[in-house]
């Protein structure tokens, strides 16, 4: 229980998808000009996470890894196809649900909400996990159990949010400021990220 | 021979490589350009493993076009994408393990670089499988280009080594010169993009 709190706690602040690993850059430059449009892109990563990564881990342990399946047998290399394959039909499934309960939110999302499917943020989450669960039981980032895997999706999702939110808000007020022609839009919102980035390093020392 | 570098294909090979880049007019594969940039061998070993994903990609998306039912078309081009990345993951893998094992995750995040989806959807989809080929390398040789930048800037900076032979004389030391830590770490990749965007689109709308 306090491992899992530890992972989750974790994966928010100092392994954080955007700041310390890049992941689901794509979108999240792409989708972050207003607060609302980014907070349901980032609840729908958070779910989608919350979803794949148990369903990988439980792959990787009973397919996947060395010895599961046949005795003898390393099938790790099928990784990155089968991975792929699951979040894939996934996010088709959000992607109906999301449709059919709120329609606001799926126009609002447009054409991001299938693209969720080939955001690296959902499939680094899996590969990290993958990577994690062969570390030793004592490291801070081991995930040993379904418990850890929702723990590590929920934490990262919610890092994931975090940053898109915060970033969002100060892509709202930057509009109304005097920035120099060709670094406008892309050339700035780079450079905003970074120093969030930098500010976000404050807590990689932190020891949980 | 000459309909084979005729002008459109010319076109198709060079474009991506200056007035259309990908990370800097496009804004795509930015998660991979970040991360693996902190030395420039990594950032080499990358650019040219999308080089080569992306260039055959195109190829096989090309020839099989008109025989995928476009229903399903985005998980045809995963599953090729997945395998080519597989492939060259095993070979990355075998030759050069020491980089495989700095750029850890991200050779498998290469199936969720946008570089790739984007081409086989907007070029592979609708042409012949040789103008396919040139785009797919232009394309990743503007990827390469980029990454190549950032990651001579931050190894020739952040710890005084080019491809790991050190570069700074002697007497620069001597004189009080030190290693800028600040290169090294995660944020400032996102600085120096920004910066090489902004130079890009300055330069270029001189010409212009």
């Amino acid at each position: 229980m306090e491992h899992m709190l530890s992972l989750f706690v974790r994966s928010i602040f100092v392994d954080n998808m955007i700041f310390a690993f890049f992941l689901g850059m794509c979108s999240y430059l792409a989708v972050s000009k207003t607060v609302k449009t980014a907070f349901g892109l980032g609840i729908a990563v958070t779910f989608v996470l919350l979803v794949t990564v148990p369903v990988d881990y439980a792959l990787q342990t009973y397919v996947l890894g060395p010895n599961a399946l046949v005795e003898g047998v390393d099938l790790t290399f099928l990784a990155f196809i089968l991975f792929i394959a699951v979040i894939a039909g996934i996010v088709q499934l959000v992607e109906m649900i999301v449709e059919r309960f709120s329609p606001s939110l799926y126009a609002s999302l447009g054409i991001f909400l299938p693209l969720i499917a080939v955001n690296c943020a959902i499939m680094g989450a899996s590969l990290f996990m993958q990577q994690r669960v062969t570390m030793e039981p004592t490291n801070a980032q081991f995930i040993g159990g379904f418990g850890d895997a929702i723990a590590y999706a929920l934490g990262s999702g919610i890092g994931w949010l975090l940053a898109i939110v915060g970033l969002a808000a100060i892509r709202e007020k930057m509009a109304y400021t005097d920035v120099p022609k060709p670094l406008q839009g892309l050339g700035i919102t780079f450079i905003t990220v970074g120093l969030m980035a930098l500010a976000f390093m404050c807590f990689s020392g932190l020891n949980i | 021979m000459s309909k084979l570098f005729s002008e459109e294909n010319k076109a198709a090979f060079s474009n991506p490589l200056n007035l259309n880049n990908p990370i800097a007019i496009q804004v795509l594969g930015i998660c991979s350009a970040l991360a693996v940039t902190s030395q420039l061998k990594p950032a080499i070993v990358m650019g040219l493993s999308v080089t080569v994903i992306t260039a055959f990609s195109n190829v096989i998306i090309s020839l099989i076009r008109k025989s995928i039912p476009n229903r399903i078309r985005i998980i045809v081009q995963l599953v090729v994408v997945a395998t080519l990345v597989t492939i060259v993951s095993q070979l990355l893998k075998a030759y050069v393990y020491d980089v495989s094992v700095q750029l850890s995750v991200y050779v498998g995040l290469i199936i969720t670089n946008c570089i790739l989806m984007g081409r086989l959807e907007a070029f592979a989809m609708q042409n012949k499988p040789w103008p396919s080929l040139l785009d797919g390398i232009g394309n990743g040789l503007g990827y390469a280009w980029v990454l190549i930048v950032v990651g001579f800037v931050r190894e020739l900076f952040g710890f005084g080594t080019l491809l790991g032979y050190n570069v700074i004389p002697k007497f620069l030391t001597d004189w009080g010169y030190t290693n800028n830590g600040m290169m090294v770490m995660p944020a400032m990749s996102l600085i120096i993009v920004g910066c090489v965007i902004w130079a890009h689109r300055s330069i270029n709308k001189e010409e212009k």
